[in-house]
């Protein structure tokens, strides 16, 4: 049985939690000190070593990334935080920063510091302005109490911190378009090469990381390679929070070592919804295909979810029992990318639209044989063709979700309509009223 | 001026083999797959691809499979899915299959196509893009025959003006984005942008509500651009011609015709001195369209709106088809032999017996070469007269001296391709926007890698887009500025390569030519003459100039004379001093000119009384496509073809010949060749009958030898600057590109997209006018009254106006030119 091993979380649970003398008094911001009196080649050594890979879905090595940085030539380079958590399922940077924005600020300056950027940004999702108005306040704090600003703690380092608050679009989190947006142009995602490390902000050396890895970072300063590679499997190292949702007894954040089963993490959380079996979910957010119990036991490390078809992502875990029709479920998180495609490229913006209309169609029981067919041939024509990889997503639980439930498509077709109850699936008061018209195509 | 192809470069570049469907193909670094591929004729279907603008990889329609060495040994790697060879630059032993050879990139092509056609909608029968579309040939080639696609299409409302000409259907866009990449990366007016997402994607104007128009607002409807701006852009209708569907297109052109019923010629077009590269598009003699023809070493894939839709003018009901005589009072139609016949007649009786008085020609900046070497001829041989010119503007003896020492004969001068490469340039009295036509494209081409420097009375919004830095200079003083130019400037002169550009209006300024000539001397850089209108290079090199013999001999020089005399075989050519077009037109009006030859003349853009000297003179002939106001007043008029109906040559800015073949058809004759049978009447054989007979005689006269041409004139530059008084200012003035111009007559859709005619002023300047909303510009000629805009920058105690824009006719109205003091008044 493994163990949850609170770290970013350990201080979630406290009075005010945060604010800057809870995350103190627990021992905050002493990272930083240790850290500033470090070489900075030591310390983007030390997260190399400590084999930390990107929180935020696509698990490349952080320390790595850093590493990409070309040589300092005295202009200006970046640090962009990507807090533009947006994916249905996904919620782990949120709540971090709704609870312990000083762990991601900590975070924010070491990393500046180790790559020598001067002025970080950290981009949030539009939406979350309780969050954003958290962050504003943590910044103030660390500014008031000298971890942000000029010369900090004496060692002759600058860092300023801007928070800056998306327009509330999922393409903002895909890094390239986050960087467009952010320098106040339409986000849509650019042209690779060059990548960010070469060009990114304002055409500058710049390195994105996700909320969690960065707010990673001073645990690991404090703690050391050790602590952390000692959790995990062989290539997934250190822990991560784990979100589960959905027909879940205690659904929430559960931070554990990468490499637990669902298994493990569901007995934490006190199983499925009482009386009912686990029939399938995502392991990584709505963009990773879906699981079912047969992958109950699969460690939730990056290797063994893919070796089994799918992503450990944002190890966001969307948990849906018996009662759940499956085309209903793909149904909306289809509609989701449909309405978030940023439409630059053809086979997201029309593949998505397509796709949503056979959906709704199979859905509501006026689909065909061949719409199954269709659906499979249209997920072709967009997943591997798009500009990038949210079109993937997008087919992700559609082809997983054929593959493994197929006859659920075809009793739709059949039936002519659902087959399932769907107030049954709620976890609320709930009565099929007639679908209103969509307002926003 | 035999050069027709850019000087070679010699450059080595470095190059990469790669194998693209098994044949082997070595390309300069840097290119992309899909330029690579087109080498070895292998096309891969695109749409957002687009060679002169940057990747894009929106479409996806070109993925291919591709495959490249990596790791130590150089293992062949295929990439895990299809790339999109617009994007992807060559990389050496990359091997590249594209939808002829791999089942994965043709099903990947196949599924873009299915997708780019769900939300397109099958109007082609009524599309004007139908029979030339990219995507209707795409999806006949390669689509399915019948759509699986059987749910509900996105709509829009259609169509969405973004100006009066140009027309965007949004259900028909595949969001390429070739239209605001080029609004953007080439012409620099940000006009159209991406609004909305996913399938609601759209290309969309910005609002006119929110931003301000700064004085730039078009005539027609129209949108802003991002900054605010109004959509007035020169260079819209490329967008047209780029949008691979029928999304974009014009309102001249719409539902008018099917491209296969089209017979396409290709072309010159008259509109400026770029000599740009067309296509004329006509049906049964009518001509339906223009676009801009691929010439590499001069307009690139571009022409401008002028260029594209200022046609309509040569076919407007004034049109003249048969000769015109007046009899008792009345112009009625007559036979050529009759017209001939009067007009000799009519013009010896002019200019023999006692009382006889001179003859004089006026060309008119807009005739071909061959035009306007038989209006000299005819001038010189014939009638016996210097009295010859073809600037129908403000000229200067200094400019003549110039042209034809540094111009006339010097063949290929500074290139567009030089130009662009420029580090730095030097603009005096030339605005590349309004008056260089895609002049303007090349400057733009190179921002941020070229310094351009205006020496003008404000930076406009063309220079604006050049990145340009002003050096102010109130109109006429350019010559001090240039005397005295900031250190900064002439260092940037002084590297390899910069360029000191002069326009026509340098003739307005006294001694500018001089002031330009002493700064390349003293800096190393070279000069380039960009004069406005099509004819103007063509007519130096003819030498239809009071002073200019053909290729750049002086008529004072005596040699010259004599060598032009024997080749032309007659026994000498008169040696008085001939009056540029200003001098023939008060000598005229003072009764001492009895006959006058006009051909393309437009008496509006005279400051003389044009009126008073086509009544003083005893006899005038008239050459002219259209019943002119000079034809009207004509004792004969002779009607001559517009260039899409003879034959000829532009020689353009760069002294590159531009040749032009008939591309309609019909019985008009050139002016050349009317001209060749007008002299016959005297007995002469003028030679000018046919395009090649006036080539063999420009050919065999060549370019003039040093001693034969011209000296420099002297001229003294205005010591300071002019302090007007109050209630009076120093016109400044100049020709938007977009204005009321003769041969953009009967054209509304692109008068629409023209510049609105406002009054500038200096911040000062206007403040001396007390609280004024609009400013009247007089002289004792009369006056105009325009909407004041105080323009930044702009030299005090000078007012701006166009010079022959909607409200604004600066040479009829005002009698006078840039420099002159006009009196203006404020008005509320």
């Amino acid at each position: 049985m493994t163990d949850l091993v609170p770290v970013l979380s350990a201080t979630w649970g406290s009075e005010q939690s945060w604010s800057l003398d809870t995350y103190t008094d627990a021992g905050g911001y002493a990272p930083l000190k240790k850290a500033l009196g470090m070489e900075p080649g030591d310390l983007i050594q030390a997260v190399k070593d400590s084999g930390l890979r990107g929180r935020g879905g696509a698990g490349f090595p952080t320390g790595m990334k850093w590493g990409f940085l070309p040589p300092d030539d005295g202009g200006p380079r970046y640090l962009v935080v990507n807090a533009d958590e947006s994916e249905p399922g996904t919620c782990k940077d949120i709540p971090t920063m709704m609870s312990a924005p000083h762990a991601l600020i900590e975070g924010v300056i070491i990393t500046s510091f180790a790559i020598g950027c001067n002025h970080a940004f950290i981009y949030l999702r539009g939406e979350v302005v309780h969050v954003y108005r958290r962050l504003l306040q943590a910044v103030r704090e660390a500014y008031e109490a000298g971890h942000l600003g000029k010369d900090i703690h004496g060692s002759g380092f600058d860092l300023d911190v801007t928070v800056h608050a998306g327009a509330g679009a999922y393409i903002c989190g895909e890094e390239t378009a986050l960087l467009d947006s952010l320098e106040g142009r339409r986000g849509q995602p650019r042209l690779k090469p060059p990548f960010p490390a070469v060009a990114g902000l304002y055409a500058r050396p710049t390195v994105v990381n996700n909320v969690e890895s960065v707010a990673s970072v001073p645990a690991i300063v404090d703690k050391g390679v050790e602590w952390f590679t000692a959790m995990g499997t062989e290539r997934s190292k250190g822990m991560g929070l784990f979100s589960l949702s959905g027909h879940v007894t205690r659904p929430g954040q559960y931070e554990a070592p990468l490499g637990i089963t669902l298994r493990e993490l569901l007995e934490l959380a006190g199983g499925i919804r009482e009386g009912h079996e686990l029939k399938f979910w995502t392991p990584g957010g709505s963009s990773t295909p879906i699981f079912t119990q047969d992958h109950l036991d699969t460690p939730l490390d990056y290797e063994s979810v893919g070796a089994a078809g799918s992503m450990l992502g944002t190890r966001a875990l969307q948990l849906f029992d018996d009662t759940t029709c499956v085309v209903r479920a793909v149904t909306r998180w289809t509609e989701f990318y449909k309405h978030e495609s940023c439409g630059k490229c053809t086979p997201c913006r029309e593949g998505t639209y397509w796709l949503t209309q056979i959906l709704k169609r199979i859905e509501a029981g006026r689909g065909t044989e061949a719409d199954i067919q269709q659906l499979l041939d249209t997920c072709d024509s967009i997943a591997g063709r798009s500009f990038c990889a949210l079109g993937d997503g997008a087919t992700s639980s559609i082809i997983s979700s054929v593959k493994l439930f197929r006859e659920e498509y075809e009793a739709h077709v059949e039936q002519g309509g659902c087959p399932f109850d769907h107030s049954a699936a709620a976890l609320f008061d709930y009565s099929d009223t007639p679908a209103t018209e969509e307002a926003h195509a | 001026m035999t050069a027709t192809a850019d000087k070679p470069a010699a450059e080595v570049v470095d190059t990469v083999t790669l194998t693209i469907d098994g044949t082997e193909v070595t390309v300069p670094k840097g290119t992309l797959i899909i330029r690579a591929a087109e080498q070895v004729g292998i096309e891969i279907p695109r749409f957002c691809d687009h060679p002169a603008l940057k990747p894009a990889g929106a479409c996806r329609q070109c993925l291919v499979d591709v495959a490249s060495p990596a790791g130590p040994e150089g293992k062949l790697r295929a990439f895990p899915k299809p790339q999109a060879s617009c994007t992807m630059t060559v990389t050496e032993g990359m091997v590249v299959n594209t939808q002829h050879t791999s089942e994965e990139a043709d099903r990947a092509q196949k599924g873009v196509m299915e997708l780019l056609l769900i939300n397109h909608p099958l109007d082609c029968p009524v599309c004007d893009k139908g029979g030339e579309c990219p995507l209707q040939n795409q999806a006949m080639s390669h689509g399915r025959p019948e759509s699986r696609f059987v749910d509900v299409k996105r709509v829009f409302e259609k169509p969405l003006a973004l100006s009066s000409e140009i027309l965007l259907d949004r259900e028909r866009c595949v969001l390429c984005q070739r239209c605001t990449r080029f609004s953007k990366e080439i012409a620099g007016d940000a006009f159209i942008d991406l609004q909305n997402r996913g399938a609601q994607q759209q290309i969309g104007t910005f609002d006119e509500d929110v931003l301000d128009f700064d004085g730039y607002r078009p005539v027609g409807a129209a949108t802003v651009d991002e900054a605010g701006k109004a959509f007035s852009s020169y260079y819209s209708g490329n967008t047209v011609q780029i949008c691979p569907v029928g999304a974009l297109t014009s309102a001249a052109y719409r539902f008018r015709s099917r491209p296969f019923d089209l017979v396409s010629s290709p072309s010159i077009s008259e509109h400026d001195s770029s000599g740009s590269a067309i296509r004329i598009d006509h049906r049964r003699g009518k001509i339906l369209r223009r676009l801009a023809e691929n010439d590499p070493v001069v307009n690139e894939d571009w022409i401008s709106d002028k260029d594209r839709f200022a046609f309509a003018w040569q076919n407007l009901s004034d049109r003249l088809t048969r000769p015109l005589v007046r009899k008792d009072g009345e112009l009625v139609e007559a036979s050529w032999p009759e017209a001939l016949a009067a007009a000799a007649a009519g013009i010896k009786a002019q200019t023999t017996g006692d009382d006889a008085r001179g003859a004089a020609v006026l060309a008119g900046g807009r005739v071909t070469l061959e035009d306007a070497y038989a209006y000299q001829k005819l001038a010189r041989v014939v009638l016996g007269t210097n009295d010859v010119d073809a600037r129908a503007r403000t000229a200067s003896d200094e400019e003549q001296a110039f042209l034809g020492a540094q111009v006339a004969g010097t063949g290929l001068g500074v290139t567009f391709g030089e130009l662009e490469k420029a580090p730095t340039v030097v603009l005096v009295g030339f605005e590349p926007e309004d008056e260089g036509g895609v002049v303007f494209l090349r400057l733009r081409k190179s921002l941020g890698r070229q310094q351009v420097v205006a020496v003008a009375p404000f930076l406009s919004r063309g220079s604006e887009k050049l990145g340009a830095t002003l050096v102010p200079a109130a109109p006429g003083r350019e010559a001090a500025v240039l005397a005295d130019l900031p250190a900064d400037v002439r260092e940037a002169l002084a590297q390899p390569g910069a360029v000191i550009v002069l326009g026509e209006r340098a003739a307005e300024a006294p001694g500018a030519f001089a002031a330009a000539q002493d700064l390349a001397s003293s800096t190393g850089a070279r000069v380039a003459w960009i004069p406005r209108r099509a004819g103007e290079r063509g007519a130096v090199e003819a030498g239809a100039l009071p002073g200019l013999l053909p290729g750049g001999r002086a008529v004072s020089v005596k040699a010259a004379r004599d060598a032009v005399a024997a080749a032309w075989g007659v026994d000498a050519l008169p040696s008085a001093k001939g009056r540029d077009t200003a001098g023939i037109v008060k000598a005229a009006a003072e009764g001492t000119i009895g006959a006058l030859v006009v051909g393309g003349v437009s008496a509006s853009d005279l400051t003389g009384d044009v009126a008073a000297a086509l009544e003083s003179a005893g006899f005038v002939v008239s050459l002219e496509v259209r019943r002119s106001e000079i034809a009207e007043a004509a004792d004969v008029v002779l009607p001559v073809a517009p260039p899409s109906e003879k034959p000829g040559t532009f020689v353009n800015w760069e002294g590159r010949l531009r040749a032009f073949a008939t591309a309609i058809r019909t019985d008009a004759m050139s002016d050349h060749r009317v001209l060749d049978l007008l002299a016959r009447e005297w007995g002469v054989e003028l030679g000018t009958g046919t395009v090649e007979a006036v080539n063999a005689e420009l050919a065999a006269l060549g370019a003039a030898e040093a001693a034969h041409r011209p000296a420099a004139a002297k001229v003294k530059a205005p010591a300071r600057n002019p302090r007007p008084k109050k209630g009076a200012a120093v016109l400044a003035t100049w020709h938007q590109l977009v204005d009321e111009g003769a041969l953009q007559d009967g054209e509304p859709y692109l008068a629409g997209t023209g510049r609105v005619a406002v009054a500038r002023m200096s911040a000062a300047t206007a403040a001396s006018l007390g609280d004024a909303v609009s400013v009247e510009v007089s002289t004792e000629a009369g006056a105009v009254e325009l909407p004041l805009v105080v323009t930044e920058g702009m030299v005090d105690g000078v007012v701006w106006v166009p010079v022959k824009s909607p409200g604004s006719w600066v040479a009829r109205d005002l009698r006078a030119a840039a420099g002159a003091v006009v009196s203006v008044k404020g008005a509320a």
